[in-house]
């Protein structure tokens, strides 16, 4: 709103003078491009074009064509049965895992989002205080998401264990964690956002690093407290960050797969959409048209997602 | 595949499963080889003719045996072909998952001549399809393999199309020492069975010890019920789709489970395999339905007190003789490079000699040829051999009888679901019906 007068002073520029300029400009800047530097444009455009189409499209595209077909990854592709929309129908209508995988895939996001990055953040700021030890919190904080897959599913199993784990030794209860499918989404959350909370300060952390001090001094000096520094000060400077945080919390709860996978291949309460697209085409089961099917609505919903926040980072752009 | 042999084989066995992605099929794998080695030196016993080959003096072996152990017994065995027929074996070996999972694209490709698998529909699958060689001929020269593994090895056309090397069976295995303590006597029928188990509750046992995280091991539950209740042919039936799973045949093996399930050791989708069989070690379990690797969790001390009974008869009519057994071995490719070297490789590998060699190396697989000298066999892998051999009909376990789309997407979890909520057996059954009416298409 503020800026309205702005605009229409621009606007108040005599339009005829304006319009020769830039065209006179754009067409002499053309003309100043050498042979070479249009040559090494044109690969610069065409490279990442053809793997953008080719690793990204193409195959994306292929997903959504394969999603109508019963193809079991044998024969030639001209052998290939068009079955329409029956896969699709056969997800909703027939597979039990699907409404489930579902469900756990938006509780995902929704626990990461409002308790792991939260936190993560909470962490870095108090790391930034430049305590005593802090080099050590936040290699302790980051060591998970150093650690190989492997090596996590096996130190969750060794607490989750039902009859041999740590927690129900020291518990004393008898929780069987890993396999009461009320349970177990809840365990996988905390080990998944354990992972998330060490990535998410480690962002943050060198986000905070970076801002100005004097701003903070300045706040300092007007007599803020520690909390509305940084509410009013520090978090609203720190807004590309931010958003790069709320992105990667969102990307990291639609990808999310590894954990659950390792624990016991997305089953049992454990379902979740990637989870569920690799038993179907990976292995030897090879239902790719099912699969696919699965796939295609998992593209569906990362689109609502990518489609928001280029919404807004366009909206960004232009203001 | 029975006890570590070394320290290191014992650490790594203390990995759980969900770590080291040990699974069933790895294990199997492993025995396959083995056995495939066994196999070799079976076939060797039918008699090998001279080379008289003209060409080339190569052949290539794709192996899963990808474990230190099952990798060397291979070596050993290629070598003794290779000093016996001269040709020269190119090994090539594949992590075991890896070439289970890219099976259908190894097998489109340019597979090797001669490559490792099982016995069951996937065979006969991949025969159907015409991306597997017949070696019937093979079979001529052959001695030592019984019916039951030439019926195992049988395509659908009535062809043979795998040459078995190695095998395991299923049963209910218990601590010989538990059960003197307490005086238990094995059940004969399912009526002892639960009167017995009812008796080790009171005792403070776990009757039966019970696992599937991982999701196959209830598929072993299933198989001996529906063989103990409506026997071999429906089972083969209900596996190839022919049969309805919301039949009342089906039903009733659920109803029958789930009048056994609280004896069963509970919360088990939590538990793998590995911790269930510790219960049984630790004697706190009375017994537990496994392959023969359940041995994998006892120490060499222990070995001798382990021991087991196949499961109980349900029905008179039936018996209980049929098991699930589960064989390994090898094929050929549908083209390969050098045929005629390829099954004079197939031959020794089905042969008493490879089987020999690998008795010699591994002595923890039960080999297929019944004329290789088993003396090297503990007294279980003897007492198993023989159940085996007294077996009327051998099934090859539910996920390898049946196609791996069915078996893992809808199978594994409807057993899961089953467990976690035996009531809705209606359900449950028409689920998987539907499923199956999806799956099985053509």
């Amino acid at each position: 709103m503020s800026d309205l007068p702005l605009i229409q002073a621009d606007r108040a520029v005599p339009p005829p003078a304006a319009t020769t300029t830039s065209t006179g400009g754009r067409g002499r800047r053309l003309r100043l491009l050498s042979r070479t530097d249009r040559v090494v444009i044109t690969l610069m455009v065409l490279v990442p074009l053809l793997l953008v189409v080719g690793l990204v499209w193409l195959p994306a595209l292929a997903t959504v064509a394969l999603s109508g077909t019963d193809w079991d990854g044998i024969g030639p592709v001209s052998e290939i049965d068009w079955v329409g929309g029956r896969n699709y129908a056969d997800v909703i209508d027939i597979y039990p895992p699907f409404v489930p995988a579902v469900q756990n895939n938006l509780l995902w996001l929704a626990a990461l989002f409002a308790v792991a990055t939260p936190f993560g953040m909470f962490l870095a700021v108090l790391l930034d205080k430049e305590l005593r030890g802090t080099r050590f919190y936040q290699t302790a904080l980051y060591l998970p998401v150093v650690l190989s897959l492997a090596l996590i599913g096996f130190v969750w199993q060794l607490l989750y264990s039902r009859d041999q784990g740590l927690l129900n030794a020291v518990l004393g209860t008898d929780v069987d964690w890993y396999g009461d499918p009320n349970v177990n989404i809840w365990a996988v959350l905390v080990a998944a956002g354990w992972r998330h909370v060490g990535y998410i300060m480690l962002l943050y952390l060198a986000g905070l690093k970076g801002v100005d001090p004097s701003l903070r001094e300045a706040a300092a000096v007007d007599g803020a407290s520690e909390t509305s520094t940084f509410f009013r000060v520090v978090f609203p400077v720190m807004r590309p960050i931010n958003i790069i945080v709320l992105v990667v919390t969102v990307i990291e709860s639609l990808r999310a797969f590894d954990l659950v996978w390792v624990i016991n291949k997305g089953r049992n309460g454990l379902e979740l959409l990637s989870a569920l697209v690799t038993q179907n085409v990976v292995g030897e089961a090879s239902r790719i048209g099912f699969g696919s099917a699965l796939a295609t609505i998992m593209l569906v919903v990362s689109l609502v997602f990518i489609t928001i926040y280029l919404a807004t980072v366009m909206r960004e752009g232009r203001r | 595949m029975s006890r570590p042999r070394t320290q290191a084989e014992h650490l790594a066995r203390l990995v759980p499963p969900s770590v080291s992605g040990l699974n069933r099929r790895s294990l199997l794998a492993g025995a396959a080889g083995t056995g495939a080695l066994l196999g070799t030196g079976l076939l060797a016993g039918c008699g090998d003719s001279d080379s008289g080959g003209s060409a080339s003096k190569t052949v290539s072996l794709g192996s899963n045996q990808s474990d230190p152990k099952p990798k060397e017994v291979i070596a050993k065995v290629t070598d003794g072909f290779q000093s016996s027929s001269g040709l020269q074996v190119a090994v090539n070996t594949v992590d075991h998952n890896t070439f289970q999972e890219n099976i259908n694209n190894y097998l489109q490709g340019k597979p090797d001549d001669v490559f490792t698998w099982f016995a069951g529909y996937r065979m006969r699958f991949f025969a159907a399809k015409g991306l597997a060689g017949d070696v019937s001929d093979v079979w001529g020269k052959l001695s030592g393999q019984s019916e039951a593994f030439k019926k195992a090895s049988t395509g659908d056309d009535g062809k043979q199309y795998f040459v078995p090397a190695s095998y395991y069976p299923w049963a209910v295995f218990y601590r010989k020492s538990v059960w003197q303590q307490n005086g238990y006597q094995v059940p004969k029928t399912l009526d002892e069975l639960t009167t017995l188990s009812t008796e080790m509750k009171k005792d403070g046992l776990n009757p039966i010890a019970f696992a599937d995280k991982d999701g196959w091991p209830a598929m072993g539950t299933f198989d001996i019920l529906n063989l103990r209740i409506n026997g071999y042919q429906f089972h083969v039936d209900l596996m190839a789709g022919k049969e309805a799973w919301t039949s009342d045949k089906v039903k009733k093996v659920f109803d029958t489970w789930r009048g056994l399930l609280p004896l069963h050791q509970p919360d088990s989708l939590g538990r793998t395999w590995q911790e269930a069989a510790q219960s049984l070690q630790q004697k706190k379990s009375g017994m537990y339905l496994l392959g023969l690797f359940v041995a994998q969790q006892f120490s060499n001390e222990e070995q001798s007190d382990l021991d087991f009974f196949t499961f109980p008869e349900i029905d008179p009519a039936i018996g209980a003789k049929a098991l699930d057994a589960p064989i390994d071995g090898y094929m050929m490719a549908r083209k390969p490079k050098e045929e005629e070297n390829a099954r004079k490789l197939l031959e020794y590998l089905g042969s008493k000699a490879a089987a020999d060699i690998t008795v010699k190396n591994d002595p923890s697989t039960l080999v297929a040829n019944t004329e290789a000298d088993t003396s090297g066999y503990t007294a279980l892998q003897k007492k198993a051999a023989e159940l085996v051999g007294s077996a009327t009909e051998i099934a090859q376990f539910l996920d390898r009888d049946t196609r791996p789309d069915f078996a893992s997407t809808v199978i594994l979890p409807a057993l899961q679901q089953f467990i976690k909520d035996p009531k809705d057996i209606d359900g449950l059954t028409s689920s998987i019906e539907n499923q199956k009416k999806s799956i099985f298409t053509d």
